[in-house]
């Protein structure tokens, strides 16, 4: 059960991506981000992350996309006009892209036992409650400066959209 | 056709993240449009979110999902912090093509 419901999410997740690259037009784009999104939701879920899964819905697939989806929104963004690279970019790109998933695939073949199976339910420190003691005991420190990272962007974010450069 | 296993290994989840992650570099690499070429960031980050999910489960600690938590609040600031930057070009300039900005060329 686990393993179908894995493969589902992962064939959901990979052609969005393939889907999010391919498409000409930016708001399908933005659709097939959320498909990836939300299915990763679900395998953090499977692996026993349920604060982090709801945080993505939330955070990702809520806040950011509405974010993304607006901008394409206010800009009026259509289909690109001119697509795609030079031939030998193509044609040399996706081979080497290629080349490094296959040098992944043959790291983490070698480092991990196929034998080692992902079980729900055995993973338990996933919950807010393990999360949060964790976050205020030990992370604390950097949780504080992601405050000021986000005040900063807050400012930035203003200063940027408010005045006209000129 | 071999049978399907009951349980998914961890190779799989890397392996899944691994090509996301490639998925993510050729976006942003092909892509023309500055938007897309963002949201392929976005892609690459969810990937790696994944990776460390994956390994705090093999560690059997929830370090990876603080990390992951970090990143995504990192990815919400970069987030606001770019597309301002793309209004911005978009005011100025009236185009979303990344080749047609190229002020910081020569």
């Amino acid at each position: 059960m686990d393993a179908i419901l894995f493969l589902i999410f992962a064939t959901l997740a990979v052609a969005c991506a393939v889907n999010l690259v391919l498409q000409k037009h930016p708001i399908a784009s933005a659709i097939s981000l959320v498909g990836v999104m939300g299915s990763l939701a679900v395998l953090y879920l499977l692996l026993g992350g349920e604060f982090i899964a709801m945080a993505q819905l939330i955070v990702y697939a809520g806040a950011i996309m509405v974010l993304f989806v607006f901008v394409i929104m206010l800009l009026n963004a259509g289909i690109e006009q001119r697509t795609g690279r030079r031939l030998w970019v193509t044609y040399g790109g996706v081979p080497m892209l290629a080349v490094l998933i296959g040098m992944a695939a043959y790291i983490v073949e070698r480092a991990l036992p196929p034998t080692e199976a992902v079980r729900f339910g055995t993973f338990q420190h996933g919950n807010a409650f393990d999360i949060g003691e964790r976050l205020f005991k030990v992370y604390v420190l950097p949780f504080e400066a992601t405050s000021i990272l986000i005040l900063v962007a807050i400012l930035g974010a203003i200063v940027l959209a408010r005045k006209e450069i000129s | 056709m071999p049978a399907i296993p009951q349980y998914a290994p961890l190779s799989w989840y890397l392996m899944l993240s691994a090509i996301l992650f490639a998925l993510g570099v050729a976006g942003f690499l092909f892509r023309r449009n500055i938007i897309t070429v963002f949201m392929s960031i976005e892609l690459m980050l969810n990937a790696v979110n994944l990776s460390f999910i994956a390994f705090s489960y093999k560690q059997g600690q929830n370090d990876g999902h603080i990390y992951s938590f970090f990143v995504m609040v990192v990815a919400a600031a970069e987030a606001a912090v770019g597309l301002a930057i793309i209004l911005t070009v978009f005011k100025n300039r009236q185009t979303l093509e990344i080749d047609e900005v190229s002020s910081l060329k020569n």
